[in-house]
Formats: C-alpha cells, sequence, structure tokens
C-alpha cells in the first residue's frame, strides 16, 4: 500500500489523476473501518488531510464555500448560525470524536444513503464543486447522489467544497435512531422553508437507494403556502397541512427492512419528522422578523 | 513507512509502518504506548480516544501517516511521575472505575469537556461523552467523577470521596 | 517445575493497597485503579514480546455445513507466516466445553454454527495473518441449519398439559440431530402441588427474549509463552483459570504442571470469558513455533468468539383468586442453547427453578429445555436464565394486576416470598427475602419530575439530539419488577475456592499477601480480598498476588459468587493465620489471654490491657496459610420433580423505571432507575452500588436495544455500529437503596450483588413502556416498530 500525502490542492489532483484507484482519506471515519477489518485494501491511500485549502470555509455571493475538508465540528461551532441545517444534521453524527475528524466533503464522496449531511444539504440546495487536474465543476446536490455509495463525481476528481446559501428561512432536520446517541440513521429529514423563493426544500435519508427529495411534498407545501398567502400572514398552518406534507413526504421514499428498521417504520416515521419539522419552522418562521432565522440549541 | 510524529511532547521515529495501520496501533504495539485500548476500531466506543493537534479523536480512525508531523497526546502524558492529574483522581475516587477499559479514553474526553466547558451542566457532559462506551458502570460514577473533577479544577471542591457517591 | 525463559509485557503484577485503605464494610480505594487511570494496567490485549507472532482464527461462514477438505498451503506459503493448522494439529481431545465436551477446538468434519473455529494462522503482523487466513481453502457442503429451539425438540405447540410431553413432530432432514444424542440438552421439571389446579382469574402470556451480548468492551486476547520444558504459560483474560487448564490441558493432551496459567488484565466479563475462547489456538500455535504467540479479537470476530445470552420463547399461565392470590403457574420455557451446550444445562437449572419469580404458589408446573440450534452457542451471561424468564413472570403480574383491577405493586406484595417460604422446588429461605420491602421502599421514593415540555433540552428527549420530538407524542410510564437469584453454583456441584494468605513483616510493617485464583474482572474482588485481610488481620498494608495457577482453584467469577466464596476463603485462611499470631502473642506474654484480637498493626487485648506490635510478634517470620474453603452443600434436584435444596443462596433486588416514550415514533428515553437491594453486607459500598448501576444498564439495554440479529443462522450484526449498547445519554440518572440484612450463613452475613440489578431493571423498563403506550409488549429488545405497530 502507499500513502499519498499531497500538500497542496494541485498536487492532490495530480495525485488523483496518477492514482485513479486510490482511496481518499480525510477523516478516515469511514475508510480506516474498511481498512481495519480487512474489507478495504488499496494500492493507495490518498490522504487529504495535508490541504490546506479543504479545511477552509469563505463566503462568496452570499454562499458558504465550505471546504471539504472542514470537519462537523467546526461546522457546529462557527457556522451554526449561517447553515442551521446542516450544524443540526452534524450535531447527530457520531461522537464528539467522530465529529472532530469527519467532514462533509466525506460524506459526499461515500456517498452513503445513510449520510447524515445530506438530507440538509439537498433541503438547502447545496451545489458541489468537483475538482480534478481537467478543471473544476459544480453538480446541483440533487444531482450528485446516483446510486447506493454512488456519486456523479468522475475517477479523477475529488470533491472540493459544497456552495450553501445560508437560508432565508428557518431550517430543520430530524433523524430516527434506536439509541439516544451515536446512531447510523434508521431514517433521517431535513426541512428548509425558503421564503425569499416560495420554495420549500427537503431531504430524505437512509430511506432510499440515494439520499433524494421529495419533490411532490415540496411543491405542494410551497402552492398550498402562496395559495393561502401564508408566506407573508405568517397565519397558522391550516389543520391537516403539515400531515399531509407528512405523507408525501413519506411517498417519496422507497426504503427496505434491514438490520436497522423495517421499510414500514422508515415511512411512517418519515411522516411524522416531516409533519413534526414542518411545525417547528412554521413557528420558528411566524415569530422571525425578516429573513432572520433562528436555529434549534 | 517511516513516522515521526510528537507523542506525549517527545518526538518519535517508527520505521516499517504499514501504510494501513491506524495511529492506534502504532501507538500500542510500535511505541510502547499501550494506554489507549482498541475496543472497536470503527469509532463506536471511544477507548482509544487520544488528541490529535489538541483534539480528541479515535485513534484507530487515523491513518498512521496522517499523524505525520502531528502532536499526539495519550492517555499516559495526563500524569506526572508523582501524582495523578484531578481527572484521573476524581475517576479514582468517585469509583468510576471498574474494569477499567473505557477508561483511558474517557479520561482524555473528560479532559477536553473539562478544559474547554470549566464546569459542564450533566446535559453537557452527557453529550460531550455519549461517544464513549462503558459496559461496567452504569455511567452513574463517570458523572460523579466528572462533576467532582470540575469542581477541584475549578478550585472549589469542598471535599472528596463523599460528595462523589452521588447515589441520590 | 521449569520456570518460561521470559516474562512478556503487561505480565500481571502484585497489587498493593495501603495508606487507611479500609477494611470490611469501608468504599476502600481499588489497588488498580490508579494503574487503570494511567493507562498503565496492562490488559491481555497489552501483553507484548518482542518476537512475538500473531494468531487469528479462520471462521465458518455457514452456521452448517460438512467440510469436504481443507487446502492450507496457499496459507502457508505467505511470507511472515510461520503455522498453519486444522484440527488434524490437535493433540489431545479434539473436543471441549463446561459441562459436557461437546465443542471442537478446531471444527471436526461439520461446522454447526457461523463462526466456529476451522483453521489458525499465525505471522508476524496480524494483516499478514489475516490475509493468510483468507488464502485458506474450504470446501463445504453447505446444510440447512436449525435455528429455532422448539422446532429443534420437535415441540411446535408449547407444553402445557400436565406431565405429557408435547406433540412431537418428526425432524426429517437426517441432518436435523446436530448431536448424536439428539437436540435436547437438558429437560428440567418442577412439580409440586396440584396438578389440575384451577382459579378464579387466569391470564395467559407468550413472551421472547432476544439474544444478548455481554458486548464487554476488552475483546477476548492472549498470550502463550512456550516453555522449557515442552509446556506453556498462557497470559488470558478469563473468569475462571482452573477450568481453562483443564479444558487446555486435555485438548494439548499436556498434564496440569505443564500449562500454567496467569490472568492478564480483564476488560469486563460478564459470563462471557467462561468458555474458551483463543485459550487453545494460542497454545497450539506457541507449541508448534516455538515462539510466542498473542491472539487478540477484534470486534467483530468477539461477537462470534465467545457464547450469549440464551435467546427464549416462554409461555406462562397464572391462575389467581379474585382478590389476588396466586393459586397456580405453569410454564414452559424454551432456551435456544445453540450449536454447543456451554453452561446450557446450568441455565436451564435456574431458568426452571427460578422461574415464576420470588413469590409464594402452592401448585407449580414448569417445563424449561435447553435446545441444541445451529445459531451461535449460548452460555452464561450476568442473570444466566433468570433474566428471560423474569420478563415473563412480572409481565404475567401486571397483566394478571391489570386483570384485577389491582395496583401491581400491591399484587407482587400480598404473594412475596419471604424469610420461611417455601419456593416451588421445595426449598425453604432460609434467611431474609424483604421481597415486599424491595418494592415498597422503592414506592416511597420521590417520583422524577414531570416532564417540562416548555423548555425544551433535546438531550432530554426520546431521540436525544437527532431532534425528533420537541415532546410531541411523548408519554410518560412507570413500572415496578422484582427479581431474584440464586448465588453461586447449585445443585450439588462441589463449589469452593481456594486462598492462600501470608503475613510478614516488610520494611518493618505488618504486610498481608493474598494469593487466589479468582479472576478479577473489573467488578473489585481485588478490593474485596485486601479489605478482608485488613479487617482479620489488622494490618494496613495488603498485597495481592497476581492470579494464576500456582494456587488451587477459585472456581468462577461468576453466579454472584466470589466475594461469598473466595471472600470467604480468603477470612477462613486469615482466622487461620490470626490463630497463629494469637498463640504466638500468648506465648510472648507468657498466658492465656481470651479476648485477643488483631487490630492497627496490634495484638490487643481491651480486658487486659495488651498492645503488642504485631512486628514483634512476627519478627522475621513468614506465616502462611492455604485452605480450600466451601459453603455449605446443595442437592441435586429430583429429575421428575424438581425438588431438592439446589441453590446455597438468593440476591433479591427490584426496580421502579420510569420513562418517557414518543408514542408516535416508538422511541424510549428512560428517565430515571430507582432500585433496591438486599446486599446483606455491603462488603465496600461503594463497589455494590457500582455493581447495582452497571447491573441496571445492562437490563435496560436488553429491553429496548440490545440483540444479536440472526437469519437462518447468521449474525446480521455483528459490531458496535449495529449491535448497541447504551450510552450516557441512553442512561438515566439512579436511586439507590442499599439494605443489609445479614445472610446468617455467608461470610459476613453478605449476599452476592452483581446479578440480580441486571435481572429486575429490564423487566421494569418494559413495563414502564407498556404503561406509556397501553401495549402488551411480549418481546424484549422492544424496537420502535412494536411501538408503532409498523
Amino acid at each position: 500500500m502507499e500513502f499519498l500525502q499531497p500538500t497542496t490542492w494541485a498536487e492532490a489532483l495530480e495525485a488523483r489523476a496518477a492514482h485513479p484507484d486510490a482511496v481518499p482519506i480525510c477523516g478516515g471515519t469511514d475508510v480506516m473501518v474498511g481498512i481495519n477489518f480487512g474489507h478495504l485494501r488499496p494500492a493507495q491511500l490518498l490522504d487529504l488531510t495535508r490541504v490546506a485549502d479543504l479545511r477552509e470555509w469563505t463566503t462568496e455571493e452570499h454562499a458558504v464555500r465550505l471546504g471539504a475538508g472542514v470537519s462537523y465540528a467546526r461546522v457546529i461551532t462557527e457556522l451554526g448560525d449561517r447553515l442551521p441545517g446542516l450544524a443540526m444534521a452534524a450535531r447527530t453524527i457520531g461522537s464528539p470524536q467522530i465529529r472532530n475528524r469527519g467532514t462533509v466533503g466525506g460524506n459526499l464522496a461515500t456517498a452513503s444513503p445513510a449520510g447524515d449531511a445530506h438530507p440538509a444539504l439537498l433541503a438547502a440546495d447545496a451545489v458541489v464543486e468537483v475538482a480534478s487536474v481537467r478543471g473544476s465543476r459544480r453538480i446541483p446536490v440533487t444531482d450528485f447522489y446516483t446510486g447506493p455509495k454512488r456519486n456523479a463525481m468522475d475517477a479523477d476528481e475529488l470533491v472540493a467544497a459544497v456552495h450553501i446559501t445560508p437560508p432565508s428561512g428557518p431550517q430543520q432536520y430530524s433523524k430516527i435512531g434506536t439509541r439516544n446517541a451515536m446512531v447510523i440513521a434508521v431514517a433521517a429529514f431535513g426541512l428548509a422553508l425558503h421564503p425569499d423563493r416560495r420554495t420549500v426544500g427537503t431531504g430524505i435519508g437512509s430511506a432510499a437507494p440515494t439520499p433524494r427529495r421529495a419533490p411532490a411534498a415540496e411543491e405542494f407545501l410551497a402552492g398550498e403556502l402562496d395559495a393561502a398567502g401564508l408566506w407573508e400572514s405568517r397565519a397558522e398552518l391550516p389543520a391537516g397541512l403539515a400531515a399531509r406534507f407528512g405523507e408525501l413526504v413519506a411517498g417519496s421514499a422507497a426504503p427496505i427492512d434491514d438490520v436497522r428498521g423495517t421499510a414500514g417504520y422508515r415511512l411512517h416515521a418519515l411522516s411524522v419528522m416531516a409533519r413534526r419539522t414542518l411545525t417547528w419552522a412554521w413557528a420558528e418562521h411566524r415569530t422571525a422578523s425578516g429573513n432572520d432565522s433562528a436555529k434549534e440549541v | 513507512m517511516r513516522l515521526t510524529c510528537t507523542v506525549n511532547g517527545t518526538e518519535q521515529q517508527v520505521d516499517d509502518v504499514w501504510e494501513g495501520e491506524s495511529l492506534l496501533y502504532v501507538l500500542r504495539e510500535r511505541m510502547g504506548l499501550p494506554g489507549s485500548k482498541n475496543a472497536c476500531e470503527q469509532g463506536e466506543c471511544g477507548s482509544c480516544t487520544v488528541y490529535l493537534d489538541g483534539l480528541p479523536v479515535c485513534a484507530c480512525l487515523v491513518a498512521a501517516g496522517q499523524a505525520e508531523g502531528r502532536e499526539v497526546g495519550t492517555v499516559e502524558a495526563l500524569a506526572d511521575a508523582d501524582a495523578l492529574h484531578p481527572v484521573q483522581q476524581a475517576f479514582v475516587d468517585a469509583g468510576a472505575v471498574q474494569c477499567g477499559f473505557c477508561t483511558p479514553g474517557l479520561l482524555v474526553a473528560t479532559h477536553d469537556l473539562i478544559t474547554r466547558h470549566g464546569r459542564p451542566s450533566d446535559a453537557e457532559t452527557r453529550e460531550a461523552l455519549a461517544g464513549n462506551l462503558c459496559r461496567c458502570t452504569g455511567y452513574e460514577k463517570i458523572l460523579d467523577a466528572v462533576r467532582l473533577a470540575a469542581d477541584r479544577m475549578a478550585g472549589t471542591a469542598a471535599g472528596a470521596g463523599t460528595e462523589a457517591g452521588g447515589d441520590r | 517445575m521449569s520456570t518460561p525463559t521470559r516474562t512478556p509485557t503487561g505480565a500481571p503484577a502484585h497489587l498493593t493497597g495501603s495508606g487507611g485503605g479500609g477494611g470490611v464494610g469501608a468504599d476502600a480505594v481499588r489497588p488498580d485503579g490508579v494503574l487503570k487511570v494511567r493507562g498503565e494496567f496492562a490488559y491481555g490485549s497489552d501483553l507484548w514480546m518482542s518476537d512475538m507472532l500473531w494468531g487469528v482464527t479462520l471462521r465458518s461462514p455457514h452456521p452448517y455445513a460438512r467440510i469436504r477438505a481443507i487446502d492450507t498451503s496457499a496459507a502457508a506459503a505467505l511470507p511472515g507466516v510461520s503455522a498453519v493448522l486444522t484440527a488434524d494439529d490437535v493433540p489431545g481431545e479434539k473436543v471441549y466445553g463446561l459441562e459436557l465436551a461437546d465443542q471442537p477446538v478446531l471444527a471436526v468434519d461439520v461446522v454447526r454454527y457461523q463462526g466456529e473455529p476451522v483453521a489458525l494462522v499465525a505471522a508476524d503482523h496480524p494483516d499478514t495473518a489475516r490475509r493468510a487466513a483468507a488464502l485458506i481453502r474450504v470446501d463445504y457442503d453447505v446444510w440447512e441449519p436449525v435455528t429455532d429451539a422448539r422446532t429443534a425438540l420437535g415441540h411446535p405447540t408449547w407444553n402445557m398439559v400436565h406431565d405429557s410431553t408435547p406433540e412431537v413432530t418428526e425432524l426429517s432432514r437426517e441432518s436435523a440431530h446436530l448431536h448424536p444424542e439428539g437436540n435436547l440438552v437438558r429437560h428440567l421439571k418442577v412439580r409440586t402441588g396440584n396438578p389440575e389446579p384451577t382459579a378464579e382469574v387466569v391470564v395467559v402470556g407468550e413472551y421472547e427474549v432476544g439474544m444478548q451480548d455481554q458486548a464487554f468492551l476488552g475483546p477476548e486476547s492472549g498470550l502463550a509463552v512456550p516453555a522449557e520444558d515442552g509446556g506453556v504459560e498462557l497470559y488470558v483474560a478469563t473468569q475462571w483459570l482452573h477450568v481453562d487448564q483443564r479444558q487446555i490441558c486435555s485438548a494439548l493432551g499436556l498434564p496440569p504442571e505443564q500449562v500454567r496459567l496467569s490472568l492478564a488484565g480483564v476488560g469486563g466479563a460478564f459470563g462471557g470469558r467462561e468458555d474458551l475462547s483463543m485459550h487453545v489456538h494460542a497454545c497450539l500455535l506457541a507449541l508448534r513455533t516455538g515462539r510466542p504467540v498473542k491472539m487478540s479479537y477484534n470486534r467483530e470476530e468477539s461477537f462470534f468468539g465467545h457464547v450469549h445470552r440464551h435467546p427464549a420463547t416462554m409461555r406462562y399461565e397464572h391462575g389467581a383468586t379474585r382478590d389476588g392470590q396466586l393459586v397456580y403457574v405453569k410454564a414452559s420455557i424454551y432456551f435456544d442453547g445453540g450449536a454447543y451446550a456451554s453452561s446450557t444445562p446450568a441455565v436451564v437449572g435456574n431458568g426452571g427453578t427460578m422461574g415464576i419469580g420470588p413469590y409464594v404458589v402452592p401448585n407449580v408446573h414448569v417445563d424449561c429445555y435447553g435446545a441444541y440450534t445451529n445459531n451461535p452457542p449460548c452460555g452464561a451471561m450476568r442473570g444466566f436464565g433468570s433474566v428471560q424468564t423474569a420478563f415473563a413472570y412480572e409481565s404475567q403480574m401486571d397483566a394478571l394486576a391489570a386483570e384485577l383491577g389491582m395496583d401491581p405493586v400491591e399484587l407482587r406484595c400480598r404473594n412475596a416470598m419471604e424469610e420461611g417460604s417455601a419456593t416451588p422446588t421445595g426449598q425453604v429461605i432460609d434467611s431474609p427475602a424483604p421481597v415486599a420491602e424491595l418494592l415498597r421502599r422503592l414506592e416511597a421514593m420521590p417520583m422524577p419530575a414531570p416532564a417540562d415540555h416548555g423548555d425544551v433540552d433535546l438531550r432530554d428527549m426520546p431521540g436525544g439530539v437527532s431532534n425528533t420530538t420537541h415532546g410531541e407524542g411523548v408519554r410518560r410510564g412507570v413500572g415496578y419488577a422484582v427479581a431474584y437469584k440464586n448465588v453461586a453454583f447449585s445443585e450439588g456441584y462441589d463449589d469452593h475456592s481456594t486462598a492462600r494468605v501470608r503475613l510478614e513483616v516488610v520494611g518493618g510493617e505488618a504486610t498481608a499477601t493474598v494469593h487466589t485464583a479468582a479472576a478479577e474482572v473489573g467488578q473489585g474482588l481485588v478490593t474485596v480480598e485486601q479489605q478482608i485481610a485488613r479487617t482479620e488481620l489488622g494490618v494496613d498494608q495488603v498485597t495481592v498476588h497476581p492470579k494464576d495457577t500456582t494456587v488451587g482453584s477459585a472456581g468462577s467469577t461468576s453466579a454472584s459468587r466470589q466475594t461469598y466464596v473466595t471472600g470467604g476463603a480468603v477470612k477462613a485462611a486469615c482466622e487461620e493465620v490470626r490463630g497463629q499470631v494469637l498463640a504466638r502473642a500468648e506465648q510472648l506474654v507468657g498466658r492465656t489471654v481470651p479476648d485477643l484480637r488483631l487490630a492497627g498493626g496490634l495484638v490487643v487485648s481491651d480486658a487486659e490491657g495488651i498492645a503488642v506490635p504485631l512486628v514483634d510478634v512476627l519478627g522475621d517470620d513468614v506465616l502462611e496459610e492455604t485452605l480450600e474453603w466451601r459453603h455449605r452443600p446443595t442437592e441435586a434436584i429430583d429429575p421428575e420433580t424438581g425438588q431438592g435444596f439446589a441453590h446455597v443462596q438468593y440476591a433479591f433486588s427490584a426496580h421502579r423505571a420510569v420513562v418517557d416514550v414518543d408514542t408516535e415514533l416508538g422511541l424510549v428515553k428512560v428517565v430515571e432507575m430507582a432500585c433496591t437491594q438486599d446486599v446483606g453486607k455491603a462488603i465496600n459500598p461503594q463497589a455494590v452500588v457500582g455493581q447495582i448501576q452497571g447491573g441496571t444498564a445492562q437490563g435496560l439495554g436488553l429491553a429496548v436495544m440490545e440483540e444479536i440479529l440472526i437469519k437462518d443462522g447468521k449474525v446480521r450484526n455483528p459490531s458496535f455500529t449495529d449491535y448497541l449498547i447504551p450510552t450516557i445519554l441512553d442512561m438515566p440518572p439512579m436511586r439507590i437503596e442499599v439494605l443489609e440484612y445479614a445472610d446468617p450463613h455467608a461470610p459476613y452475613g453478605l449476599r452476592g450483588v452483581g446479578e440480580a440489578p441486571n435481572i429486575s431493571s429490564g423487566p421494569a423498563v418494559l413495563a414502564a413502556i407498556r404503561a406509556a403506550t397501553g401495549l402488551p409488549l411480549t418481546r424484549v429488545p422492544v424496537r420502535p416498530e412494536h411501538l408503532t405497530g409498523t
């Protein structure tokens, strides 16, 4: 096994181009488990922790450009106000030790349907910036997940960053685990209300071959809010609206039975999480002034 | 490959490290520092918690090469030759040690928690230590130890063992 | 006896303790505590020698298959590999076992469970060894596994008809008999009173308990060092050195003198180390290669490398009068023992004899079975046969209370066993049995504050920081349960321990050394040994000798027995030494002194005002006594009626659980656990409370999350990612009251502590969830699916 240690982004991309079968490693929270148990024996490990650029986040044209190597712990402490949905997701991930190492970039590269960041990224209309020696390109996160643990990147590409626009409205994130901490999601749901665009963002985790949105639920809710002038009036949601939204979210999922839960439970849980998160987000929208939003602490 | 890093303040160099080895394996099997424990190798138990450049991490999930040039701190460095660190002393006094396999990782995590938070609330402690599994204690005496250590480090502790009983 | 050439780094050391350490009844500080917090305490996995090899095990991927051929040539040819062994390389008996020798050291012709060891590799790096193991070619003829205990016994229907066997169906396949004698390991019958009782109120329930894992944090590990005499030194994390030694000798074909065991540091046990794991394997590799061999399982292998708690299916029928007096209990209990017997016979003994709970019932009819299947072998785990039945009998008591419209605590108290009561096995309880008091004291404890959903802290909510509820759907429930459990080994077993106690002057101070083979697994026995020596010999400085086989057997660190039995042995040996000291003191003063005693490093007589320093009495002499100590004998039970004095002592505990359940999502947050337990005498109160807290956690875990999931004989979750044990966010604050009603038959009046709280906590949590949801909930662990009907 070879251990490649680029110190610049250009070197990293060159190494990636030269070794398309190399396994990139950052926080190691997936890769090292595979190696420790002998399930993963790559010819090369491509260590990205020495590429300083990846550990930066900046603000570009109102959006946060989150370097792929920023840890979940930093998302929580440094970006909790700007990216509340993602920060809420980050708080549910593993342990403090894992959050000190694990990265959003790693979550994207692995593209597990159970990755905790995905529902928040989907709901927030995030855009993934990937790069290779050929150049960089941006992929809307909705198009990023192509199959179980597969993504839209080419073999010579690495995740450079993810671009997320701070929300104009409330965001929520909810995740089911069968323990009160340290769990892989049985099902997860991300919600973002975008009053500026009068749209709704959703993300479903662990309940389909890939993380995915719930378009029917998004359109239904945005339409109902629009039709009743609720975005402006901030009046209470009509009875049954949140429940219907929940049903539509569940309708977009395609879960399986596995060791962590049944498909039936996942559908049920999604409908409940979607209903509840909408209730919380709407309560926040009702009390928020202007475009400010607050996050659950 | 050769690995050079600072461990507990001393520069360490080891040769013939297999590239797939974890920092935990290197510490335990190549550097003679078995204090950090190997209980799951998948980041689920916290027994191997060490400081890496000042942040608590699971050493089992750090590829050895990732530690090149970095600073590593392990449980072995908490005490000096004569005296235990107050966090260690509190774990002993509170009865928070049974089999002790989780203890090294818990000590590093607790050291970090108290360093950052001073006197954490129970809820903060629970969230901060949720990644450190203990199978023996039911965690009650670990909470006692954290309170005791935090009090002592804040310089307000009235006494030792008695208030650590905590059996309300 | 020959000595080994070298001692590994991490070999066990003497543990000293002094500085006002405290005698019996004190919160003495454990002598290994400082080593453990410094990271200097050496566990089995920390053992190290410069030229050691790493051993790994190749295990069967199939739950049931015939081995046609094994080809080890590619593995043996891999650079760095020193040895590859199969069953052909086992020089002695090819099978071993705690009670029945039925488990192959390495698979012979047939594998009977997924994970059964098939071959061994020793190499210079663990990864090399793993890669070599992967190169071993095993040609399997895969058979259909038997995966259900009742099916394995041919009992598709419950045996609730008096004294008749259940309807038996033919097991059609030839391979459906896993062992030559059939699939029944043991059938225990308890018969007392009227065989055909009737009652005004009858409740019937069927219950299921999933397979729990001990999940100790320090995986199986040890180091075998070949010795110059052709024998082997084995440093190993275990629960019972001498039973290991017996089985290793048998497999190696060596006498005990040539198989010397020392206890390496043990990272928890809970029953999972009572059977052999890597012991024989490491010795075989060491003897073959002539080099030290270390084996240290990873977490996945650990799940395959030790026995688990027996899953159980149970059917109970309770009959009572309208005013809540139990008239009869009928029960059929099936334990799935998995592929090999391990301690299944004794688990069946416990399940059967204590299967109706600590209640007085005049008419009892219990059938308890242990079956062979192709599931993972099951054996000892904390609570040992009583954990499973407690879920059933306590669920039945709640169901009966509901049927009667009676308070569940009141119903329990009305039928509670007390001193003088007779068990269904005809044993009269001849020491305190404060079952009702334990429950009443729990009831009197303050309740936790009601849930405050105004100011949401997610960490207090079902689901935790995963943000699943801000109070929506959350309902609170309260549940009670009570448990009793035998202490020490039962049914006529010659249960004893050996202690060697030495008293001498070291560095000008009178110092005692205690040497036993009793395994310290984290519970604090080393502290107890010191405390007893301090109390009995009036010294402060007490050294605990490393645990090894150079002293006689201490029996197992299990069955809540070591403080009782090894504590009793240490006490008795100390008394012998003390007798010698006092005789010398009398010689010194020249006359008989009736109230002479040892205290504070002095030989003291209050009446005669004598206070002679112990160091003066001892001089340069070393006083040493070694003796075997036994508790009073128990009896085998009658095979047809289950009658007999089977158990030497019982431990009693009760729990009250308060839970918040998100009834819509099926997530549970335990708000508080309260526990009362009678411990007879708390030798170390802090350690006693620690046992109660830890046992409570394991019971809670089984109630709401812990299960080894098996499909078609294959384990689906052998990892800490998917076998979940409680985190600190899952464990609530606990209220604990410790009672000390002395057992007149036991040393200091003590009762074994460790297991009872592990038995009552889970059923209390289950009862509380039931109270919160109104659901019947007949299976543990309770999953969100059960609570949401999905």
